[in-house]
Formats: structure tokens, C-alpha cells, sequence
């Protein structure tokens, strides 16, 4: 029976392995997957059998880890011009990799450099890509991967596949797949790949970079709070920030929050701002147009608070309270605060 | 410098609603306008332009007739000219076949020191098409970049990625997509407007000296959509009015309840 193999791009930050290229172990382990047999891991004896490779440019710490979470083999690109992401070199290299592998199908995560680099790279395979997908699946019959996204801002999915290229592409939405658990007993492969230095010249130059105050990242955070016009004027938009700390949360915001100038743009959530993927999601006097709904929707759980009933907000809301937010959030602050103040003493 | 600044003419999204009996976004009376995302990357080139004369800007669409609009507004702001590519050979293009389509007329019609993109579009949401173009190309390509810097034949930027802001720096010609960080774009001046009504736009129609037959359109694109379906909302939703003090702290304590039990507090 045939293998089916999928090359995987793993990003680091730091010399560390980023969440979402484990993550990315998990969408290419999933994609033989069928509706009935969803979740169940083991392969009966009909179904092809997958080779997962995983790429993983610039040096890591601990690149073994993508093998003990699902890769069978890692090409470890270690040479200093892939310490940061430089398009021109990542690309020469991936369409080196390309040819020498023959991938079926090559994913990465939708982050910044997966976006960049994707359509860059797919554009000189004249192949096709469908970005930022919810789900794959791979079709034995056809040999098609079926690439199902968010179109017209969430309110209607799309299946999509690959008609002509070789290698068929997509992006993947980070935080929409568990990360797989490390198992130190699986087959560790790396292979260290290099190329000749006068080939991996660049026009772009790294210069520097500054991280964000924690806090200020939405991608990773668990909870985020997000307010909207309801806040009314800047100053409210306090309570926002004092809720998600009592909470450990991330701040986010809604278009007309940022337009106004409340927050500042990375803190934006919807189509024209980042879509974000949190444990929970904490939406307060937003009213939930598409804009902001797209991206959001995916969120694990939605928590509305809006003073209007018939906000669109509460048809995506697992738990919402219809009411005033200025009533509402002082006492929820309150709370939280006399929470801290006794968990102390409940533990002893 | 000769600036290229690609538009997209996509459907207004904010005042989108959802049919909620056939669960379908009702497009009547929905406008189309410039992308939202696209009026960071006509600021800059404005910027660009003001900081470094002599310096032109053409605007470079591909979308129906009525993308003329977009692209006239844009001269409004203060762009020189513009280049719609128009024709039903070009519909139900994929972004490969959008950016193969684009990359042929940038080509065509000039040597652009820069070409500048919005960082997506608030309709295809995908970030490819910049990227893709730039490629075509054979051109380095910096995405999200909310500050741009300009000397010498080279350019610095800061991308917003995810957990920060990197700086890059890059000898021209280059093609950037712009994060909204940037600023806030200016509006159409009165001269502006009246300089767009009389202005004339150039038509490109799909030529066979730009284009082999099956490039362009549903043909041209390597991607296909088989199947359109409404996402099965899976969640419970309890809502609670509460309609005095008494019932405001109960629904709040159920809240921290449904926080916690999910999320350790």
C-alpha cells in the first residue's frame, strides 16, 4: 500500500519548539481520519500508512520533540541563515526539501511566517493553497486532501481541494488542534541538512527584535477579555484591562475600540485583527458583527455581556448575561478580588 | 520612485447580517468598497511619496467593472493613477491565478521600486495574495509591517508578529504588506475628488500577449471549492437577564462558576 507523506513546517522562538508546529503533528497524524473512526488513533490494516516529516529551520534546543509527538523523521536546517525568517531562504530550501521528499501534502501553521511563507513558496510550485483551515481530511479514493475553512467570516465553511500541483498546501488555524503528548519512547530521526552558503543569500537583512510585554500577546493566552463600543469611552476601557488581570487574561478588542483609539491595534480580534482561538473568550459591549464574530467563533467557550437582548453576540454565547456592563463589572471585579483574598485560606 | 499599491473592491462586512432562518449573509444593499486593510497600504505609499519626491503611485485592481469606484476613490486620497484588470476571463480566479494575473500586469507596465498590499482582505481572509505576487516576482517580500523607513535604495521595517515587533531591512525593488499599526489613513481631499472624477482608468482585458488560454479564472486556479456548508453551531447557550441587584450577583457568581470550572482562576 502506498505511504502517504506530509512534509510539516515547525517554527521555534528562541531555540524553543513553538506550540503550534506540535500542534501541526496532530493535523497530519488526523488526516486519514474518518468521520466514524474520529479520534481513534489506531491504523486499521487498509489504511495507507502516513510518513510525517516535520521541518524545523533554525537551531533548537530540543528538536527529538517533534519526533516524540508525532513526527517520524525531522530535517534539522541548523545553518545560521535560518535563524530568522528570511522568505528567499526559506524558500529555497523547502523547494530543495520538495524535491528531494515528493511530499503528498505540506502544511504549516497559520501564524505570520506560515502565511509568508506558504503562497510564497506555492506560487513557484504552481500548486494551490487554502489558508487557515478548521479541518483536513485526506481522501484515499481521490488521493485529494479536502480543506475545509471559514468563508464569508465564519458563517459559511468551505471545502476546497488541490485540482492540479504536485504538492498539495494549506495553513492550518493555530490552537484549533490539542497538542499531542510527548512520548520519549518513540523513534527519534534528525537529520542535520545543509546547503551551500552562496545559496542561501537573501536581499532581506534581520536587524533586531523586541518582544511584547506579557500580556500584551494574544496567541497564547488561555482567557481573553475583549470590550467593544459598549465601554462608551476611553477610560472605561480600564475595566477591560482590570478584569482580564484579575482573570490572568489577555486584553483584546473590537474594531470600533481600536478606531477610537481606546487600545492599540495588536489587541484587535475580528477580520480586520488577529483571529484568536482562547480556552475562553469574554466578550463585553460587543455587539457581534460578522467582523468581529470571525475572529473569535472558534474560541472553546464564548462569554457574553451586553446590554442589548437581541445582540447577535449571544447567538454564538455559551453563557451570557443580559445587562448593564458598568453594574456588571465593578462586582465581578469585586468578587474575583474576595476570591483571591480566600483561597488562602481554603487551602489550609 | 515608481510605487505600486494593490486594491482589492470586496463587500462592506461591517454592516453583514446573517439570515438566520437560512443561515446565509444577506449581500442585498451591501455596498462594495475599497478592503478596509488595503487603505494602510495607500497611506504609506502616500507617505512614501510626500517624504521622497518625485514619486508616483499607481493603483493596480483586478475585480469586476464597478471595482472602478475603489479605485477612484483611492485617486481621491491622492494615488496618480490607476489599472483595472477586468473581464470574465479573470472571474472565480483562485489567489494563485489572482496573483499570476497581477504579478503579469506589475510586470508589464513598469519597474516598481515598491509594491505595497493590505496585509489581507476582509472578504478571501487569507494573506496570500501579497506574498504570492511578490513571488511571481522574484522580489523579497516583508509581511505585517507597521513602520516603514526608507534610504538609500533600501528600505527598514518592523513586522508585528506574533509575540513581537522584528526589524528587517531590504534593498529595493520589494513588496510589503501592510499591518494597520501604520496609522491612520487619510481621507479623500476636495481636490482629490475632483481630480478622481475626470481622471482616467486604465483598462486591462485578458490579452493573449499577457496570458497563455486556461491561466486565468476558475481554469488558472489549482484550488477548488467542492462544497459550501453552514458550520454547526454546537454550542448551549444560556443566557441570563437578571432584572434586579439580587438576580445581578447570582448570574455573576454563575459566571465565575462557568469560568472556573473550565479554566483553573
Amino acid at each position: 500500500m502506498k505511504k502517504i507523506k506530509v512534509l510539516t513546517l515547525a517554527e521555534t522562538s528562541d531555540g524553543e519548539i513553538v506550540s503550534e508546529s506540535f500542534e501541526l503533528l496532530a493535523w497530519a497524524r488526523s488526516l486519514l481520519e474518518t468521520e466514524e473512526s474520529e479520534g481513534e488513533s489506531s491504523a486499521s490494516s487498509e489504511k495507507p500508512q502516513l510518513e510525517v516529516i516535520s521541518i524545523l529551520p533554525g537551531k533548537a534546543h530540543h528538536p527529538e520533540e517533534l519526533c516524540y509527538r508525532g513526527a517520524d523523521r525531522v530535517i534539522h536546517l541548523v545553518q545560521d541563515e535560518f535563524q530568522h525568517f528570511l522568505p528567499e531562504v526559506y524558500r529555497y530550501a523547502l523547494l530543495e526539501i520538495i524535491e528531494r521528499e515528493k511530499p503528498d501534502v505540506f502544511l504549516a501553521s497559520a501564524t505570520t511566517t506560515g502565511r509568508t511563507i506558504m503562497p510564497y513558496l506555492a506560487s513557484k510550485l504552481r500548486t494551490g493553497l487554502t489558508a487557515d483551515c478548521t479541518k483536513l481530511r485526506y481522501d484515499i479514493e481521490t488521493g485529494k486532501l479536502l480543506q475545509t475553512r471559514p468563508a464569508v467570516g465564519g458563517n459559511v465553511m468551505a471545502t476546497i481541494k488541490t485540482v492540479f500541483g504536485n504538492v498539495q498546501m494549506a495553513t492550518v488555524r493555530p490552537n484549533s488542534m490539542r497538542t499531542p503528548d510527548s512520548d520519549s519512547s518513540r523513534m527519534v530521526q534528525i537529520e542535520s541538512l545543509e546547503f551551500p552558503p552562496e545559496k542561501l543569500r537573501s536581499k532581506v537583512r534581520f536587524l533586531k527584535r523586541e518582544d511584547f510585554d506579557k500580556g500584551e500577546s494574544l496567541h497564547d493566552a488561555r482567557i481573553i477579555v475583549s470590550g467593544g463600543k459598549g465601554l462608551k469611552k476611553a477610560e472605561n476601557f480600564k475595566l477591560i484591562e482590570e478584569l482580564a488581570k484579575h482573570l490572568g487574561a489577555g486584553v483584546g478588542a473590537s474594531r470600533e475600540a481600536v478606531d477610537r483609539g481606546w487600545i492599540t491595534y495588536p489587541h484587535q480580534v475580528g477580520l480586520s485583527g488577529k483571529t484568536v482561538t482562547p480556552e475562553i473568550y469574554i466578550a463585553i459591549g460587543i455587539s457581534g458583527a460578522i467582523q468581529h464574530l470571525a475572529g473569535m467563533q472558534s474560541a472553546e467557550s464564548i462569554i457574553s455581556i451586553n446590554i442589548d437582548p437581541d445582540a447577535q453576540i449571544f447567538s454564538v454565547s455559551d453563557f451570557g448575561i443580559v445587562g448593564d456592563l458598568f453594574e456588571i463589572l465593578p462586582r465581578l471585579i469585586e468578587k474575583l478580588k474576595e476570591r483571591k483574598k480566600r483561597a488562602p485560606e481554603a487551602e489550609r | 520612485m515608481k510605487l505600486a499599491v494593490l486594491i482589492k473592491h470586496v463587500p462592506e462586512t461591517d454592516n453583514l447580517k446573517i439570515d438566520e432562518k437560512k443561515g446565509t449573509v444577506v449581500r442585498k444593499g451591501v455596498e462594495s468598497i475599497i478592503n478596509p486593510l488595503d487603505l494602510y497600504a495607500i497611506e504609506e505609499a502616500l507617505r512614501i511619496k510626500e517624504k521622497h519626491p518625485p514619486a508616483s503611485i499607481t493603483l493596480v485592481s483586478m475585480g469586476p467593472p464597478d471595482a472602478e469606484k475603489s479605485l477612484r476613490e483611492a485617486i481621491a486620497m491622492g494615488c496618480d493613477s490607476a489599472i483595472l484588470i477586468t473581464g470574465r476571463e479573470f472571474s472565480g480566479s483562485d489567489t494563485y491565478a489572482t496573483s499570476l494575473v497581477l504579478s503579469r500586469v506589475l510586470k508589464k507596465t513598469g519597474n516598481y521600486d515598491i509594491i505595497l498590499c493590505g496585509e489581507r482582505a476582509t472578504d478571501g481572509d487569507t494573506s496570500q495574495v501579497g506574498p504570492a505576487v511578490a513571488s511571481f516576482l522574484d522580489l523579497p517580500v516583508l509581511t505585517y509591517v507597521s513602520r516603514v523607513e526608507l534610504s538609500d535604495n533600501e528600505v527598514e521595517v518592523d513586522r508585528i508578529v506574533e509575540e513581537g515587533i522584528e526589524t528587517y531591512s531590504a534593498s529595493l525593488p520589494v513588496l510589503l504588506t501592510i499591518s494597520k499599526a501604520i496609522g491612520v489613513p487619510r481621507l479623500p481631499t476636495l481636490k482629490g475628488k475632483k481630480r478622481a472624477k475626470s481622471a482616467s482608468i486604465k483598462y486591462v482585458h485578458f490579452d493573449k500577449s499577457l496570458f497563455s488560454p486556461g491561466e486565468t479564472g476558475l481554469e488558472g486556479s489549482p484550488t477548488m471549492v467542492v462544497k459550501l456548508f453552514r458550520p454547526v453551531v454546537k454550542r448551549k447557550s444560556v443566557i441570563l437577564k437578571p432584572r434586579n441587584e439580587k438576580e445581578i450577583d447570582e448570574s455573576i457568581e454563575r459566571l465565575i462558576d462557568f469560568i472556573s470550572e473550565r479554566v483553573e482562576l
